[in-house]
């Protein structure tokens, strides 16, 4: 499985807000995404958008619901196409059966088209400790490929990068001139590829959907090395999680009206693919093996747990990236493992385990940007308080991570709360304390208050009043009403 | 205008307010009583809870949120100077107490009940011009529990624009998040100072001397950050505007 960084969440995110050129490329992509998307929306009509967010939510309950039932309706209909299933229990499982067909098949190089699963994975690294050469061939990901990077969004993998380092990474790796021209760049990135295409034997693709009733594999691209990969090599291996199972092709229309849209703002991706099995016998090309890997890795554990399943709805669009305050300030790679954002903050915790990642329910405003740009209308702030609930009060050791002070705290607080005569008498005490520190109604920048230094830092904070309103209240104005 | 004498209307003024910014109750007592509002102030109202609920600690915050449902069982409405602390009465305690023999009935009454300042005005009492005069050059800012948890969008901008002599400037990405979100700016205050100085620099763009919001919390953090970098635009609850009179007098039509 990929290594899990997400401890190191707050130290992360304060280098990334340090970081004057991760800065400027989250603000010029991030911006443009939001704009496209309202626009493809307004183009529709809200009223047709929020039909279909509906109706794909419906899909994605029902589904979810029987998963047992589709995933056995997909068995059976990719096997009937000749292609093979196969179940993986967690990321080795899943990694051992990909290297068992590459090994068995002398498989030397492998294409990639983008695959988030394949990143949760860490499928390169284990096919390259078999000698597989493995060229990721989606520009996004070529490019962090080459600098030994991890994907920093879930559809713009290298979003964290200017043109500028771009350029200097080509220059460096590939030994091509500098140029600030990005066609210049993707026309080298294509002429590199090219060759892998040509002499991979095995192609490795994700899945956006799988239709059940068709046993289809349904990827959507820009850029057609999905279709390269899927087509080009002797086998082809689809890997992705067994929720992005959708019961019928009708079902997928609504989706591909969504997820482009959502994404990038696009009414369709350049290229959709539908792959349903190997090569058939009258068919010119094709892989001659299809084997599709479906992953678990955690997933039945979101799918048993009722408050937190609707994360598996997730069509992974990246829109709530996007719109995302604290995803524009702090990018990807702070987040510390394979999903970031508002969605990663469930799907991370819920994956490497709740403790190990304490910090990412936490790391929301909870302004709720997130839940309404989302195409299925994940509820993602309640998930988030509700990960948050389990860190402060949960039974079990596995999730609980609340500290003895900030229990005590909690209830103290609650204590001085339910008592309005210690709290009145704490507020004198604290305005008589305030007094010596405090000059017109702010306290001196120069005080360090426990707790929220760090905030006053950068803030000014105001004083407790001379007079509460509750005192104002009794003074004056009760009388008058 | 003037209510129904058996009509209840209480205040649930918010710590902040009450603590740190009394004016905006009584600020939000005055254009009340203006427009015929019978209002009164259960005088032991604390804490909604919601700190505590967004750091985790739900049961903690269920005996604060009780100690509100008893508090104002008897008001026919609960008015509210924050979209923040009204969505926890009215959106999340329904959340806190589903389920609950006792609690759960209770809570689902008072949600029915509870309207955040601005859309009291408007919804309730049916006022979009409160007869209020402020001149000045103003920005808006809405606070993101008024907007998606209260979906109260258009209300605070009617009553705005009709107030005599505001001038009233559209902010650039209103609707993004100020980065105070309560526990997070405390928890992880470099990320919410990269989103202050964003919607600072959005504020200080619209040209606006005035920054209005329906939300003290936010115009603390903001405005703290603004009064910390020595800019000179004032921040004033929505209420603050509402009640605002020409200086010669009477001008006042509630």
């Amino acid at each position: 499985m990929a290594d899990v960084k997400t401890r190191d969440f707050i130290a992360a995110s304060g280098a990334a807000m340090e970081d004057v050129n991760l800065r400027r490329a989250l603000r010029q992509v991030g911006g443009g995404f939001n704009e496209a998307r309202l626009d493809a929306i307004e183009e529709v009509s809200w009223e047709a958008w929020e039909e279909w967010r509906e109706e794909a939510r419906r899909i994605k309950i029902h589904t979810l619901d029987h998963l047992d039932h589709y995933l056995e309706m997909l068995y059976e209909q990719v096997t009937k196409a000749g292609g093979q299933v196969h179940f993986a229990r967690d990321a080795e499982q899943a990694n051992a059966i990909v290297s068992e067909i590459a090994q068995s098949r002398g498989v030397k190089i492998a294409t990639k088209s983008k695959s988030m699963v394949s990143e949760e994975l860490d499928l390169n690294r284990t096919l390259e400790a078999i000698g597989v050469d493995v060229y990721e061939t989606d520009l996004g990901e070529y490019i962090i490929q080459l600098a030994e990077e991890t994907p920093s969004h879930l559809v713009a993998p290298a979003l964290h990068k200017t043109k500028e380092q771009v350029s200097e990474l080509f220059h460096e790796k590939l030994g091509v001139p500098l140029t600030d021209d990005i066609e210049e760049m993707a026309r080298v990135a294509r002429e590199t590829l090219r060759s892998k295409f040509l002499s991979a034997d095995l192609g490795i693709s994700g899945a956006n959907f799988l239709v059940a009733e068709t046993g289809s594999l349904v990827i959507i691209t820009n850029e057609g090395n999905g279709r390269l990969c899927t087509s080009a090599p002797r086998i082809h291996i689809g890997i992705t999680g067994m929720e992005k199972v959708i019961p019928s092709l009708q079902d997928l229309s609504i989706f591909l009206r969504l997820l482009p849209r959502s994404a990038t703002g696009q009414r369709l991706t350049s290229y959709v693919s539908m792959v349903t099995g190997p090569r058939r016998s009258e068919d010119e090309d094709g892989p001659e093996e299809f084997h599709l890997v479906l992953v678990d890795n955690g997933r039945s554990r979101l799918l048993a747990d009722p408050d937190l399943r609707e994360a598996l709805y997730c069509i992974r669009c990246g829109a709530c990236l996007n719109i995302c305050p604290v995803y524009g300030k702090i990018g990807g790679h702070a987040y510390g493992w394979v999903y970031p954002g508002p969605i990663g903050a469930i799907v991370s915790p819920t994956l490497v385990g709740l403790k190990e990642a304490k910090d990412l329910p936490h790391a929301s405003s909870l302004c709720g940007a997130c839940r309404e740009v989302c195409p299925i209308k994940i509820n993602i702030p309640r998930m988030l308080l509700h990960l948050r609930h389990r860190l402060a009060e949960s039974p079990s050791d596995t999730e609980n991570s609340s500290t003895l002070t900030e229990r005590q705290a909690a209830r103290g607080y609650t204590w001085l709360m339910s008592n309005p005569a210690a709290l009145s008498a704490a507020g004198s005490v604290a305005k008589l304390v305030q007094k010596p520190f405090s000059s017109e109604g702010k306290i001196d920048k120069r005080v360090s208050l426990p707790l929220v230094s760090r905030w006053t830092a950068a803030r000014d904070m105001p004083t407790l009043a001379g007079r509460s309103f509750r005192q104002i209240w009794a003074d004056e104005l009760e009388s008058e009403s | 205008m003037t209510q129904p004498a058996e009509v209840h209307t209480s205040l649930f003024v918010t710590c902040i307010v009450d603590q740190l910014y009394p004016q905006v109750g009584v600020s939000v007592v005055n254009v009340l009583r203006r427009h015929g509002v019978k209002l009164d102030f259960p005088s032991d109202q604390t804490c909604c809870g919601q700190p505590l609920f967004n750091s985790g600690y739900t049961q903690l915050a269920r005996q604060l949120g009780k100690r509100v449902i008893d508090s104002f069982s008897l008001s026919d409405y609960v008015v509210v100077p924050s979209g923040s602390c009204a969505a926890m009465l009215k959106v999340f305690y329904r959340e806190l107490f589903s389920g609950d023999p006792d609690y759960g009935e209770k809570a689902e009454q008072l949600a029915g009940k509870v309207f955040e300042f601005s859309e009291f005005l408007v919804k309730v009492l049916g006022i979009e011009d409160a007869g209020a005069c402020f001149p000045a050059t103003a920005t808006y800012h809405s606070s993101c529990h008024l907007l998606r948890e209260m979906e109260v969008r258009q209300e605070p901008l009617l009553l705005l624009e009709k107030v005599e002599g505001l001038e009233l400037r559209p902010l650039p990405q209103a609707e993004t998040c100020c980065g105070f979100g309560g526990t997070f700016s405390v928890k992880y205050p470099h990320i919410s100072e990269g989103m202050m100085e964003d919607k600072i620099a959005n504020v200080l763009a619209t040209g606006a001397d005035t920054l209005i919001s329906c939300d003290m919390s936010c115009l603390m953090h903001i405005g703290g950050g603004m009064s910390r970098q020595g800019q000179p635009v004032r921040v004033r609850h929505i209420a603050e505007i509402l009640e605002g009179q020409e200086e010669t007098g009477g001008a006042g039509n509630g």
